[in-house]
């Protein structure tokens, strides 16, 4: 489609490497993405695939030292995150882009109120005074469901249960009105049936508000749930991108069936035995040469081992778009006819 | 079904584990957070009982009080005909071999400054008489069995992965050939692709030695998966006993019917399907509501409920519910009614 509106976000070839005394770590190796307006983007991958290092760094969250992030541009509009002051970064932070943790326990500060904790970024970036930085307080508590928000804007962290806290750092978030919220596992500390009411509220959320939203986890069921399209991270790499759809239905690299295949399932037939993906997930110490998956892949040939393959799309439609796959194994569509392999 | 026949492995009847409050400048005893109350079940030998719940309903206690690593409050635990809750420290002792424990947390269970050799061969040390080069040679087994390379017998701990760990975890529980082994969310600090291999290694040495399982999670499609019998436990008691695919396929608790619904299944259509969104969070164990402790977030909760417990009771055969929706099971008339009324999910 030609005739597409600029991408709200356009990362390109971002490399985050952490310098440890052990030497390097390449948490992100050539990462690109971009996020539409609206659109709700899944990130899923293990503990250690860099999903998580990939978002901090576009805002920059990383302590530098030890982080470094050695190339790339990400593009907010026409501003390029990695390029402007950190001044200009933290109007960026909070005003544009938006953060929800993982953790409403330690991300939430334990002796300030809540009424004060949502107030500050609306005083920091929207410079509203006392009175109407708390309304809007008010109006965000109602917002994300919390009953009785007028009189809760006293209370501190500790006085609300843990899916409610979830609740408060989700209005923090999206106090300045964010064109980006970007959610580093927000629900995987919560039980399923509180997890359920956030996903509800959030799909609530992304209908009344419209704005376009990065989701990292670990779980796919979470993905299947509530995401527009899928990105697969591996060894600091994205190895498959598509539409949540073509992403269930059409599997391409051996990573994410494998991963598909060793979660057991509510419904239909058991499984006698679970799949299993051998091995661990590597440790990047060096930029990668070889396919980082090639160790516990049953598809691995020669040329897994001596090059790094690139991401190329399984359908007609240019890089992003479609979907695509980083897989030697995989092959690239003939214009033509393809035959199954 | 000929297995009531047989007496059950473990049973488990009305235990109970309050921790006392302790509050004022005196210290007093004002009250008892109510962690487990009243759960009575068994668990045949050779079987995997699964035991479900969230966070804070118990599920853990359960598991400890069993294996008396808390002093139950009340109620009988009795594992192979000996109730462990009565027996004296040394006779406990002496019976701490058939059961065993596996953890949650692989870092945090195993000492970071003895080897692996040493992990698992302290239980040999405490229990047998062996001299050092038997009890190596048991701990070379162990290694084989749950896929540990011998190689790694001096390591530490730190120099193990997670899922090795828990294998390391694994391999201590069965030093002693235990019958009984409680496996405390041995899965939930995993990634996803390491998971299933830990849940392939259980499964394999409950083949293989005739193990009898508590499987303690939150993951229900894991549970799923191993487990034959299934309990749902919320805010210390028993909501539901069911075999595995009955409850699977039909559960009838209201709450164990929402957490089915709210599980995500890895396929978009499944996913968005309509679900249960129960309101409201889990009530305090040291406050439970007077009625039914589920009524508070009941979508089917009436009169009844806010008044009176129900107690857990067989409603079909093998099925065990407690809810006023329910009538017991009295010969073969009975719960067509109560099938029709919890086929009318408030669903949003």
């Amino acid at each position: 489609m030609p005739d597409r509106a600029a991408p709200i976000l356009d990362v390109r070839g971002l490399k985050t490497v952490f310098r440890t005394r052990g030497g390097e770590i390449h948490a992100v190796n050539d990462v690109s993405f971009h996020l539409e307006r609206g659109e709700l983007l899944g990130v899923v991958g293990e503990s250690g695939s860099g999903k998580s290092v990939t978002m901090m760094s576009l805002i920059g969250l990383l302590p530098s030292p030890p982080a470094e992030i050695r190339a790339g541009t990400v593009m907010l509009g026409d501003l390029d995150l990695l390029k402007i002051t950190p001044e200009q970064l933290r109007n960026v932070r909070g005003a544009k882009v938006g953060f929800i943790f993982q953790d409403p326990m330690t991300s939430l500060n334990p002796v300030f109120n809540i009424g004060f904790q949502i107030a500050e970024p609306l005083r920091r970036h929207m410079g509203m005074n006392k009175a109407q930085a708390k309304a809007r307080a008010v109006e965000l508590l109602e917002l994300v469901g919390i009953p009785d928000a007028a009189k809760r804007l006293g209370d501190y962290p500790h006085q609300f249960s843990g899916g409610m806290r979830q609740r408060v750092m989700i209005a923090i978030a999206l106090a300045c009105d964010p064109d980006v919220l970007i959610a580093d596992e927000p629900t995987t500390a919560l039980d399923v049936t509180i997890q359920a009411q956030i996903l509800e509220l959030v799909k609530e959320l992304r209908v009344k508000l419209g704005m376009a939203i990065i989701w990292i986890t670990h779980d796919l069921g979470v993905i299947a749930a509530i995401a527009d399209r899928v990105m697969v991270m591996y060894g600091g790499q994205i190895v498959e991108q598509a539409p949540v759809k073509d992403l269930f239905a059409n599997p391409q690299h051996p990573y994410t069936r494998a991963l598909l295949k060793t979660i057991p399932s509510l419904t239909g037939a058991r499984e006698k035995r679970l799949q299993v993906i051998e091995g661990q997930p590597p440790i990047m110490t060096t930029a990668p040469s070889a396919c980082a998956f090639r160790a516990r892949c049953i598809h691995a040939f020669e040329r897994c081992e001596v090059e790094n393959p690139k991401r190329h799309g399984v359908d007609q439609l240019a890089l992003g778009l479609g979907h695509d796959v980083a897989c030697h194994w995989v092959a690239a569509p003939v214009p033509a006819e393809t035959a199954d392999v | 079904m000929f297995d009531a026949a047989t007496t059950p492995l473990v049973q488990v009847d009305g235990l109970k584990m309050y921790f006392p409050i302790y509050s004022g400048i005196l210290r007093r005893h004002t009250g008892n957070v109510k962690a487990v109350d009243g759960v009575s079940f068994n668990i045949q030998a050779g079987e995997t009982l699964g035991l479900v719940g969230e966070s804070g309903c118990g599920k853990s206690t359960v598991g400890r009080a069993l294996l008396r690593l808390y002093e139950p409050t009340a109620g009988a635990v009795v594992i192979e005909g000996e109730d462990i809750a009565k027996l004296t420290p040394e006779a406990l002792r002496r019976k701490r071999p058939t059961m065993q424990m596996v953890f949650q947390d692989p870092q945090a269970s195993l000492n970071p400054r003895m080897t692996l050799a040493d992990i698992i061969s302290e239980p040999l040390v405490e229990h047998t008489k062996w001299n050092a080069d038997r009890r190596l040679e048991r701990v070379y087994e162990l290694m084989d069995a749950v896929g540990l390379n011998r190689r790694f017998a001096n390591r530490f701990p730190h120099e193990f992965s997670g899922g090795q760990r828990q294998r390391i975890g694994i391999a201590r529980a069965l030093a002693l050939n235990p019958k009984f082994i409680v496996c405390d969310e041995p899965i939930a600090a995993l990634d996803v692709s390491i998971q299933a291999q830990v849940v392939n290694l259980l499964e394999d040495l409950q083949e293989k030695l005739g193990l009898t399982y508590l499987f303690i999670s939150h993951d229900l499609s894991m549970v799923r998966h191993i487990a034959d019998r299934v309990a749902v436990m919320y805010l210390g008691r028993i909501a539901e006993l069911s075999p595995r695919d009955d409850l699977f396929a039909k559960p009838l608790h209201p709450y164990a019917e929402a957490l089915l619904s709210a599980v995500n299944e890895p396929d978009p259509s499944l996913a968005r399907r309509p679900r249960i969104i129960l309101k409201g969070d889990v009530p305090s164990p040291a406050r439970p509501p007077k009625g039914c402790n589920f009524s508070t977030r009941c979508p089917k909760a009436f009169a009844r409920c806010h008044v009176e417990k129900p107690e857990l009771q067989e409603v079909e055969p093998g099925r065990h519910v407690a809810c006023f929706l329910y009538a017991p099971q009295t010969g073969s008339t009975g719960t067509s009614e109560a099938k029709e009324h919890n086929q009318q999910g408030e669903y949003q």
